[in-house]
C-alpha cells in the first residue's frame, strides 16, 4: 500500500535546547489504523503537532499525500484533520456553529447536510444547538472528533482520544474509530493505553525518548515478541525445583503448589512435550495446566524499559 | 486566497459582537452623551470657541476618536486572544489558512465594530450640537483608517499577551494617556510651547487633527502630514504582523 504520511529524519529542538524529536522516521498507509505508543513525553504530541503544522520542525521533512507540509502547507492540511489531547472549545458556541466553523476555516463551502450527518454519526444530534459548556466530557471529545471530520480529511490524528474517558466511552469511541476506517480514512492515534492499540490498531508504534522504536503489525508484534507461560498447578506443595528438572529454568511459587515455564511460541520446540515427561517421571502430579500470552503491555514495559 | 476561511473567522468574530449588541450600542451612546453633557453643555458653555468652531462640535472628532481607538484595540486584541486562551488556535495553526487571512478575518471584524460604533457616536453626536462636516469623503476614510491601524495594533497586543491583565495594559497604560494627551477635548496649540513640542511625538495627535480638519477644516497640523503618520502607523503594524507570522513568535514554537 502506498505511504500517506511520510516522516524522514524528523527533528524538533525547543527553545531551551530540549530535543522533543530526535531523527523520527514514519511511513504511515493509507486506510490503516496506526497506534503510537509511548510514555508522557515520548514525542507522540510532538509528532502529530508537526506533521499538522502547529509546530514547525528543525530538521526533516514530512509529505502528507505527497506534498511537502511547510512549502505545501494547504495541499497537506486540507488532507488532515485533527483532534487535540485537551478539550479546546469556545464554551460559548454551538455544537453546530462550532463545526460549521471548523469546515470554513478548511476552505469548504457551507454544507449543512454534511455537518448534521457527521453529527448523527457521533450521536451528537440532538445536541446540536446545546452550547458546548452544557456538554459533559464524552461528548465534548466528540465535538472534537466531529471539528476535526468538519472538511473531509483523509488522515485523523487523534491525541489520546479516551484520555480520562470512562470504560464505556471508550468502546463507543472504538467504534466510531472502526466506522471511520470503513470510510477509508486513515487513522492515527497516539494513547498509552496497551488495551486500546491491541483493540483496534493495525500496526503499532513505539515511541520513546523522540525515537520510534518499532513500527510493526500488532499482530506479528505479538507473535514475533510474545512469549508464552504455561503454569502448572501440582497436587502436592514442593520445596524446591526437582534437580531432574534443573534444564528447565522453571519458577516455583511461594506456596510451591505451582511451577511456571516460559518459552517462546516461535522456537522450533518448545520443550513442553519433554517437560511434562521429565515432570511425571520426577514423580510429580500434575492437577491443571494453564498458559498465558504476554499482551502488548509487556513488550512495551520490555521495550521502553530497554531504552530507558 | 482561502475566502471561506476569512469569511468563517469575520462571520464568527461579527457575531459575537452582535450577540452582546445592546450592551455594544447602549454603552457608547450613553458615555458620549455624558460627555456632552459635562464637557459640552456644563463647561464648555463657559468656554470660547475653538478656532472658530463651538467647543460642543469641537470635542465631537475627538470623542469619536478615543471610542474608535479604544474599542478596535480592544476587540482585535480579544479576538485572537481569546482563542489562544481557550486553546482553540490549534485549529487555527492547523489549518490551510496563511497569516493575510487570518489578519483579514480578525482585524477586518473588529475595525468594523468600531466603525459601527464610531458612526453611533456620530449620530448621538448630531443631537447635542449643530454639526457640518466639511469634508465627508475624508471623514469616513480617516475613520476607517483608523478603524484598520488601530485594529491591527490590538490583533499585535493579543498575540503578544499571556494573560488577561496583559490584554488591558497596553490599552490602559499607553493608548488611552496618549488619546486623551492627543487633543481629543482641546487643540494643540492651546497648550504651553514646550507642551505643544512634545505633543508632535504623540502619533494620535496627527490622526485626531487630521479627523478634525475633515469636519470643520481646520488642523493642529498639517492635512498631508497626518496622512503620512497614519500611512507610516499602518505599515509599521503590519510589519510587526508579517513578522510575528513568519517567526512564529507567541503562537507557533
Amino acid at each position: 500500500m502506498p505511504s500517506i504520511v511520510s516522516v524522514k529524519n524528523l527533528r524538533k529542538a525547543y527553545p531551551g535546547g530540549f530535543e522533543a524529536l530526535k531523527g523520527v522516521n514514519l511511513e504511515i498507509e493509507e486506510g490503516e489504523i496506526l497506534a503510537l505508543l509511548g510514555p508522557n513525553g515520548a514525542g507522540k504530541t510532538t509528532l502529530i503537532s508537526t506533521v499538522c503544522g502547529i509546530t514547525v520542525p528543525t530538521g526533516g521533512s514530512i509529505t502528507v499525500g505527497g506534498f511537502d507540509t511547510l512549502t505545501n502547507y494547504r495541499a497537506t492540511r486540507d488532507l488532515i484533520g485533527l483532534v487535540p489531547q485537551e478539550i479546546n472549545l469556545e464554551p460559548f458556541e454551538t455544537v453546530f456553529n462550532t463545526v460549521s466553523f471548523s469546515r470554513g476555516l478548511f476552505g469548504k463551502p457551507r454544507n449543512d447536510d454534511y455537518i448534521n450527518r457527521i453529527l448523527d454519526q457521533l450521536s451528537l444530534g440532538d445536541k446540536k444547538d446545546s452550547k458546548i459548556m452544557a456538554l459533559s466530557g464524552g461528548m465534548k471529545r466528540r465535538v472534537l472528533i466531529a471539528k476535526a471530520l468538519s472538511h473531509e480529511p483523509r488522515v485523523l490524528f487523534l491525541d489520546e482520544p479516551t484520555a480520562g474517558v470512562d470504560v464505556e466511552l471508550r468502546k463507543d469511541m472504538w467504534d466510531v474509530v472502526a466506522e471511520l476506517k470503513a470510510a477509508g480514512v486513515t487513522i492515527i492515534l497516539t494513547t498509552h493505553y496497551i488495551e486500546e492499540a491491541e483493540a483496534i490498531a493495525d500496526r503499532v508504534g513505539v515511541i520513546n525518548g523522540g525515537q520510534i522504536l518499532l513500527v510493526q503489525d500488532k499482530t506479528e508484534l505479538m507473535s514475533q515478541m510474545g512469549q508464552k507461560q504455561l503454569q502448572i498447578s501440582l497436587s502436592e506443595a514442593v520445596a524446591e525445583v526437582p534437580a531432574a528438572l534443573a534444564g528447565y529454568e522453571l519458577d516455583r511459587a511461594d506456596d510451591g503448589l505451582s511451577l511456571t515455564y516460559t518459552y517462546d511460541t516461535n522456537g522450533e520446540r518448545t520443550g513442553i512435550t519433554t517437560l511434562l515427561n521429565d515432570l511425571a517421571a520426577a514423580g510429580l502430579t500434575m492437577i491443571d495446566l494453564q498458559t498465558k500470552q504476554s499482551s502488548l503491555e509487556d513488550i512495551f514495559v520490555g521495550l521502553v524499559k530497554e531504552t530507558a | 486566497m482561502n475566502i471561506y476561511a476569512v469569511q468563517t473567522i469575520y462571520r464568527s468574530e461579527m457575531k459575537r459582537f452582535f450577540r452582546t449588541i445592546m450592551q455594544s450600542l447602549i454603552s457608547p451612546v450613553i458615555s458620549t452623551s455624558l460627555y456632552f453633557i459635562v464637557f459640552g453643555a456644563a463647561i464648555g458653555s463657559r468656554i470660547q470657541e475653538v478656532e472658530g468652531v463651538s467647543y460642543g462640535a469641537f470635542i465631537v472628532p475627538g470623542l469619536i476618536m478615543l471610542s474608535v481607538m479604544t474599542q478596535a484595540t480592544s476587540n482585535a486584541s480579544f479576538g485572537i486572544y481569546f482563542p489562544k486562551f481557550t486553546g482553540t488556535i490549534y485549529e487555527l495553526l492547523s489549518a490551510p489558512v496563511n497569516f493575510l487571512e487570518i489578519v483579514l478575518g480578525y482585524v477586518g471584524a473588529a475595525a468594523t465594530k468600531a466603525m459601527f460604533i464610531g458612526v453611533i457616536i456620530l449620530i448621538t453626536a448630531f443631537f447635542f450640537v449643530d454639526l457640518n462636516i466639511a469634508h465627508p469623503i475624508a471623514m469616513v476614510a480617516f475613520l476607517v483608517m483608523t478603524c484598520l491601524s488601530f485594529s491591527l495594533l490590538g490583533f499585535i497586543i493579543g498575540i503578544w499577551a499571556g494573560n488577561f491583565e496583559q490584554l488591558q495594559l497596553i490599552p490602559l497604560l499607553v493608548i488611552t494617556p496618549l488619546v486623551f494627551l492627543g487633543g481629543s477635548f482641546y487643540s494643540v496649540s492651546m497648550l504651553p510651547g514646550i507642551w505643544q513640542t512634545i505633543a508632535m511625538f504623540n502619533p494620535v495627535v496627527y490622526l485626531i487633527s487630521g479627523f478634525r480638519w475633515a469636519f470643520f477644516g481646520v488642523a493642529d497640523v498639517d492635512i498631508t502630514v497626518s496622512l503620512a503618520a497614519i500611512a507610516l502607523f499602518t505599515g509599521a503594524c503590519l510589519a510587526v504582523i508579517w513578522w510575528i507570522f513568519r517567526t512564529g513568535w507567541r503562537i507557533r514554537q
